[in-house]
């Protein structure tokens, strides 16, 4: 499937390359929505990678690149169930969505995340898959998991720590704070840092000039240099199913789930 | 160092321009949620114009419980 139209997501192919368009408001909070469309494209991937050379990801949404998991959907899901039923819903969305990201993760293409605003947890681990991440000046990282009692699970931090040394991977995970965008290229997780809204501009003509290089050699260095962490995203599964069964987590996704706090996103 | 007045003016004028709001109906005092009428995600945004304009990093622990541009400009002050 060359383009698709989605609630959340759209993809087209063009000239060679790939993009993957989100839009679901708020901030494209990935959900179960999300994830059957992610998982479409996923699927759709192998036919793309036969007639394309890069893929970029970016959001069509003002109010940032992605905010992160659903969290309210994620607290309405754990509602009226038992505890062992809710964790095992759980796994099985983090199961699914490891398994998209890994596959963008490991795709033949070159893959961008062309972001600005809020690049916060989901939002922040779908940019680490791919293979460049390039920010507009307004762009912002973080992982807030931990004042929810629980580690980013959808591969953050397997995937951090292959990109950036452990120091800068622990500030960000155990303050919970968020970086501006002249941290996180200083720190080597932004590659590229444009004007205001010309993320996807500058991720177009990169894009463009991987097209020059011969595929076949773009992909064996790209894995060469881009191993997947396979036994520590396995880990993170375990650790984040083990945690979303302590009480603190309920009671964390209740007060974000029932929040008029004007700044429920800020750790 | 630039005094507290002068960051207090730049932030006011910042904040106008951003969310496009007249200048004169800021305040130093004002919460600045209620008169820009913000949501958190835009708070953020507003953290990021100013870090930028100051060439500050200001973690956003350190804005807990900050809601006027007075308090704001003492934050971004501590930083310079």
């Amino acid at each position: 499937m060359k383009e698709f139209a989605g609630q959340a997501l759209s993809w087209k192919l063009e000239q060679g390359v790939v993009e993957l368009a989100l839009h679901r408001e708020p901030c494209n909070e990935l959900g179960s929505l999300s994830l059957g469309e992610l998982e479409q494209f996923a699927s759709a991937l192998d036919g793309l990678e036969k007639d394309a050379h890069a893929l970029i990801i970016f959001s069509e949404l003002q109010s940032g690149f992605c905010a992160g998991a659903d969290l309210r959907e994620l607290y309405a899901r754990s509602q009226g169930i038992a505890k062992s039923e809710a964790v095992r819903g759980v796994r099985n969305f983090l199961e699914r969505i490891h398994h998209v990201l890994s596959r963008i993760d490991s795709s033949a293409l070159t893959t961008i995340a062309a972001v600005h605003g809020v690049t916060f947890g989901g939002g922040f681990e779908l940019a680490l898959v791919c293979d460049l991440i390039i920010a507009d000046k307004m762009a912002r990282f973080c992982f807030p998991e931990l004042r929810l009692g629980l580690i980013p699970g959808f591969g953050g931090v397997p995937r951090l720590k292959r990109d950036l040394g452990n120091a800068v991977v622990r500030d960000l995970l155990l303050t919970g704070r968020s970086f501006n965008v002249t941290k996180a290229q200083q720190v080597g997780l932004v590659s590229q840092v444009v004007g205001e809204g010309e993320q996807l501009r500058a991720a177009r003509a990169t894009a463009a000039q991987l097209g020059k290089f011969d595929r076949k050699t773009a992909t064996a260095a790209k894995r060469f240099i881009k191993p997947i962490p396979q036994e520590e995203l396995r880990q993170e599964i375990e650790i984040f199913c083990r945690l979303f069964a302590e009480p603190a987590v309920e009671a964390g996704l209740k007060k974000f789930a029932e929040s008029t706090d004007a700044q429920p996103y800020l750790p | 160092m630039e005094t507290a007045e002068k960051i207090l003016e730049k932030i006011l004028t910042l904040a106008a321009a951003h969310f496009k709001v007249p200048r004169e109906k800021l305040s130093p005092d004002d919460d600045f949620f209620k008169t820009l009428g913000i949501d958190s995600l835009q708070t953020l945004d507003l953290l990021t114009k100013l870090e930028n304009h100051f060439q500050v990093e200001l973690p956003d622990y350190e804005l807990q419980g900050v809601s006027d541009f007075r308090a704001l400009a003492g934050k971004i002050q501590a930083r310079l």
